[in-house]
């Protein structure tokens, strides 16, 4: 058995160890591996996500133990300090020494911290490991407290930038400043930097460019920043991000070839000057360079793998190295791949600038104009893949390149599609996964989704760049095979929710049993009755009562349902106004039927803690007081939000919560696939949050504007512009037909934003449906809404004043009684649920 | 959550000593469940109309140890009947109480029969 040592165990030296565990010839070595850190690898690349987890297990590459069941000895918080090259052992800090066959050295890189005086100073910082961030999250909490505190970055580059943001995002007034005379003047051109820099002004960040700095101020902690040019800055906290130094230290000492400005000396097989040494990752001087990304040194670590363990056909690295990059979590999109700047005269360089919409993109030709060989983008990076991918495969051009960053005019599609790339495209290069491994899963049936490739190949599981192109090469693949995707309700009916709404149109069929019998299998389930009590909802405007025992369990006692079975009463408060009057009756309800009471997130009340039984006299009491069911337990329209709106407000530029009543009192009732949320903002400063919402309206000069398909929830998304400025009834009327199209064909539970996000052509599409017509149903659609709006009945006081209806409420069938097992315990003055164990 | 948990156990029912009169049939929701009380416990009954078949079991969801399941949807998949909890969506069969989507012990179950329009439901106690 032969010894391989491996000494760090950063990302790439993890690399190197999950590559070990699966080699065919795993069994005839041992491998024993030291790392510095405490914790075993982590993402390094994800690191800047921790500001906001706070959870380091969420980065970490491997769950706890795989380092056992794999065989493999990992040493974490121990250093290796020399190396003896003859004896071929390595000895570490605590004194250990240790023998090895290969000796593979992954001990990356540490910041560089220019020699500035004042480094020392308390509040100066790098960043590089989770303690990094940790000392810097505690001092952030320190200087907090101070008004108009604020955090300076060091080094306007890659890293720099991602650093400024997530300050910036830490609530601290952020500050970058750059030696040279631009940012990231490694990537891009002046202009692309200029673009660059306008949109992170805008964004917030402060940017100070040909900054020299001279001296770190203050009187043992940083009070402020000295440049060469005698100018000041005052800050709380530096970051130090001014590029990285290989850690050569060891091999160094050892007498192994380090560079002249650093890294240690490796050929095409990552060999050392050493004998059995190699180097991989960022430690490692090949051709000249060192490289600061994680795809060439997973490259690394595959082709060192392959010379020690003998594979028969083991790579060597590649002449040139691509370190394209695509700048992830700053805000604005950034990516510069190939010869970027292309400074030969030949080159053919065609530039596209928006200065409104803040966009540059620059791509450069050979000199024929057939090859793509770099370019720039930043602003709108949504070409990024498929040019890199034309460039890294030297593809041929398209006769009219400049399509290629501007799209295509007439109506044709654009140049490439990720199907026209070889087999040999390498999709996922952290991964190294080429397009033809990826069809191959997706052909065998192995895989038929994005997760499922990355089940069967990581692709996609590194810095996750490549997450759009695979999601359009398994939607373009699926297509091209026939193979449509479709959302079937359950095995009672193998349609689409769209597909049955057609059906049960068509035969007119009027309840579950019919649909069962004429279109469907079986008995039905939990799965296919809500969805259909939905359809005949927006189809016969049918409340909850008459079909109840095929409605989601909220909807099929009109309450929803709390932890201990009781139930929550919501009734309507259009818009939020409420007359004092209508408070007291409210109030008085609550205290007879001991409720809970709170202020609701929809500007409403909620009374929490009725049993079925008392469910009916509970509403009887609020319809005599003139409420009526606030729908808070349906898939339905909820609340449309208001703010005070020129009725009070100094800045109103129409009556918000009048339109808010409007809209709220238009749509009640109205049953759609998901919740429908509304809000009506008396002007742009948006205190209803109207663009949080499905539909929201926000009053501007000459009239509203209407955004659509947005929500807060666990994936927030902004409502995008639907058109506007337009008056009230025009607004009204783009909504009528934009709902009813949602309505018909949403998938079950899919929310405005997701279903616009599935729709082809997205807002565009849905602007030449809503507006010009296109599908040539907009008359239907308004009749639709007209008579749906026209037959709205409160389905708490259907309940109550019939017989049949009301006889569903009741706790027990063979008893009057209530649930008297019910556990409480009090809390501030209220009632509360025992706590679940 | 009820203050002390009874002791539900699955009668057979070649078991049953006691044959409990719940309700008429037309109390009973048809395609859906609803709760009685015997003693000391509650026992959610269904009504399966499409298939004529009753079924009863625990209203105490062994998830959370709240009352509950009689309010739950019911539906069937490959010919087995089930009840979804309300609260958390856990399925349960009714022929055998096991839990069909996740680890929780199974319910107890109890023999229905119809007789003359009224509903009994069979206890050994
Ligand atoms: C009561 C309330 C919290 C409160 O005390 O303030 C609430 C309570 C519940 N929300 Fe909510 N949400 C409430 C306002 C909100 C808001 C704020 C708003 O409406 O402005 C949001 C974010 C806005 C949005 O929806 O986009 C919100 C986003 C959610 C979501 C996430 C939706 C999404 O698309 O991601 C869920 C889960 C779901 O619907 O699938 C949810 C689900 C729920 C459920 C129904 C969870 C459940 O199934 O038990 C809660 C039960 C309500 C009950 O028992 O009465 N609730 N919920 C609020 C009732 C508002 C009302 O008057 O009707
Ligand atoms: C915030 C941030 C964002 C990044 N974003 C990206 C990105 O988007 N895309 C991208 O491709 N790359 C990105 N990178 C770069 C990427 O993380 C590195 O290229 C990669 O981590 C290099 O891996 P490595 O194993 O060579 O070095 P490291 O991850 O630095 O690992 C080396 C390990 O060796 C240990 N070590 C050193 N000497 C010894 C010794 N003598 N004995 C024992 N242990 C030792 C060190 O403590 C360390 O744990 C980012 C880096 C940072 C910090
Ligand atoms: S949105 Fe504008 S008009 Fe409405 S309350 Fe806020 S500031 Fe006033
Ligand atoms: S309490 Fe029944 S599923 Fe959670």
């Amino acid at each position: 058995m032969k010894k391989i040592v491996l000494v760090g165990n950063g990302m790439v030296g993890h690399k190197f160890c999950e590559l070990f565990s699966k080699h065919p010839n795993r069994s005839e070595y041992e491998l024993l591996v030291f790392g510095e850190e405490f914790r075993p690898a982590y993402d390094r690349v994800h690191l800047s996500e921790y500001f906001t987890s706070k959870d380091a297990e969420q980065l970490s590459l491997a769950p706890a133990g795989w380092y056992a069941e794999q065989g493999i000895t990992l040493k974490t918080g121990s250093l290796v300090e020399t190396i003896d090259t003859d004896g071929k052992t390595v000895t570490t800090a605590k004194g250990a020494c240790i023998p090895y066959d290969f000796l593979v050295l992954a001990t990356g890189s540490t910041p560089f911290v220019p020699p500035i005086p004042g480094k020392e100073k308390k509040g100066v910082f790098v960043y590089r490991t989770i303690e990094d961030l940790d000392a810097i999250l505690a001092h952030a909490e320190l200087i907090k407290t101070k008004p108009d505190a604020s955090a300076t970055v060091m080094g306007g580059g890659l890293l720099g930038l991602e650093a400024a943001k997530a300050v910036m995002d830490m609530g601290l007034e952020s500050h970058v400043i750059e030696f040279a005379p631009r940012l990231m003047p490694r990537q891009l051109d002046e202009k692309g930097a200029e673009v660059l820099k306008d949109t992170l002004v805008g964004l917030g960040l402060n940017i100070h460019c040909a900054k020299n700095t001279a001296n770190i101020g203050g009187n043992g902690s940083i009070t402020h920043l000295e440049f060469a040019d005698e100018t000041k800055l005052a800050t709380d906290m530096l970051i130090i991000s001014a590029g990285i130094r290989p850690r050569d230290e060891l091999a160094k000492n050892a007498g192994i070839e380090t560079g002249p400005r650093g890294g240690i000396v490796a050929d095409h097989l990552l060999r050392t000057s050493a004998k059995d040494v190699f180097v991989i990752g960022e430690a490692a001087l090949y051709q000249q360079n060192i490289y600061g990304l994680v795809a060439p040194g997973y490259e690394m670590a595959r082709v060192a793998l392959g010379v020690i363990m003998q594979d028969a056909e083991a790579k060597t690295m590649p002449d040139t190295i691509d370190m394209s990059t695509k700048l992830k979590l700053i805000g604005t999109d950034v990516a510069s791949f190939g010869d970027a700047f292309a400074e030969d005269e030949d080159v053919r360089a065609i530039v596209f600038h928006d200065e409104v919409a803040k966009t540059y993109k620059r791509i450069n030709l050979s000199p024929d104009g057939k090859k793509l060989l770099g370019g720039i983008l930043v602003g709108d990076a949504s070409d990024y893949n498929m040019l890199h991918q034309i460039y890294a495969n030297g593809m041929a051009l398209p006769p009219t390149p400049e399509d290629l960053i501007l799209g295509a005019r007439g109506g044709g599609s654009v140049a490439t599609s990720v199907l026209d790339l070889p087999d040999t495209a390498v999709i996922c290069s952290c991964e190294n996964v080429t397009k033809g491994s990826l069809c191959g899963f997706l052909d065998d049936g192995s895989a038929s989704s994005v997760a499922d490739l990355a089940a069967c190949t990581k692709a996609g599981s590194g810095c996750g760049g490549c997450k759009p192109i695979l999601t359009d090469l398994v939607d373009r693949y699926l297509k091209s095979q026939g193979k449509v995707v479709r959302n079937i309700i359950c095995e009672h009916f193998p349609y689409t929710r769209q597909e049955l709404r057609d059906l049960i149109v068509l035969k007119n069929i009027r309840t579950f049993d019919e649909a069962l019998d004429q279109v469907g299998n079986g008995h039905g389930c939990e799965k296919c009755k809500p969805p259909l009590a939905s359809l005949f909802a927006t189809i016969y405007m049918e409340t909850a009562n008459p079909q109840a025992v095929i409605q989601d369990t909220n909807d099929r006692f009109l309450a929803n349902i709390q932890r201990n079975g009781t139930y929550s009463v919501v009734p309507r408060v259009a818009g939020g106004e409420i007359t004092p009057t209508m408070l007291i009756a409210m109030g008085k309800v609550a205290e007879k039927y001991d409720l809970y009471t709170k202020i609701t997130g929809g500007q409403r009340i909620d009374m929490f803690g009725a049993q079925l039984d008392e469910l009916p006299f509970i509403w009887e009491e609020l319809i005599a007081a003139g409420f009526e069911s606030g729908h808070a337990y349906g898939k339905s329209l909820r609340t449309v939000k208001s703010c005070v709106g020129s009725t009070w407000c100094r800045y109103g530029m129409d009556e918000a919560v009048s339109f808010a009543i409007e809209l709220e009192n238009r749509y009640k009732g109205l049953r759609s696939p998901h919740k429908l949320k509304g809000g009506v903002s008396g002007c742009i400063r948006e205190c209803a949050e109207a663009r949080g919402k499905d539909f929201g309206l926000i009053a501007v000069e000459g009239g509203y504007n209407l955004y659509v398909c947005g929500n807060g929830g666990a994936r927030p998304k902004h409502a995008e512009l639907l058109a506007g400025p337009i008056d009230r009834a025009t607004a009204v009327l783009y909504l009528d037909r934009m709902l009813i199209f949602y309505l018909r064909t949403a998938a079950p539970l899919v929310r405005t934003a997701t279903w616009l996000e599935g729709l082809e052509g997205g807002i565009d599409y849905l602007k030449s449906v809503v507006i010009d017509d296109v599908l040539g149903l907009n008359a239907e659609f308004e009749e639709e809404m007209n008579t749906l709006v026209a037959n709205y009945r409160c389905e708490w006081k259907e309940a109550v004043e019939t017989p049949a209806l009301r006889s569903r409420f009741q706790t027990f069938v063979n008893a009057e009684a209530p649930d008297d097992g019910l556990g409480y315990v009090e809390m501030r003055g209220q009632k509360m649920p025992v706590p679940w164990s | 959550m009820t203050t002390t948990t009874p002791d539900y156990r699955t009668v057979e029912p070649a078991d049953v000593t006691h044959w409990f009169r719940a309700g008429q049939t037309h109390q009973f929701p048809a395609g859906a469940g609803a709760t009685i009380l015997y003693q000391d416990r509650q026992i959610a009954v269904f009504y399966f109309a499409r298939q004529d078949k009753w079924y009863a079991c625990q209203n105490l969801c062994p998830h959370k140890l709240e009352n509950v399941l009689g309010r739950g949807l019911t539906g069937e998949q490959d010919g087995v009947p089930r009840v979804a909890c309300p609260l958390h969506k856990k399925t349960f069969s009714l022929t055998t109480g096991e839990n069909l989507n996740g680890e929780c012990p199974p319910v107890a179950l109890y023999p229905v029969r119809v007789e003359d329009g009224y509903v009994y439901v069979g206890f050994a106690d």
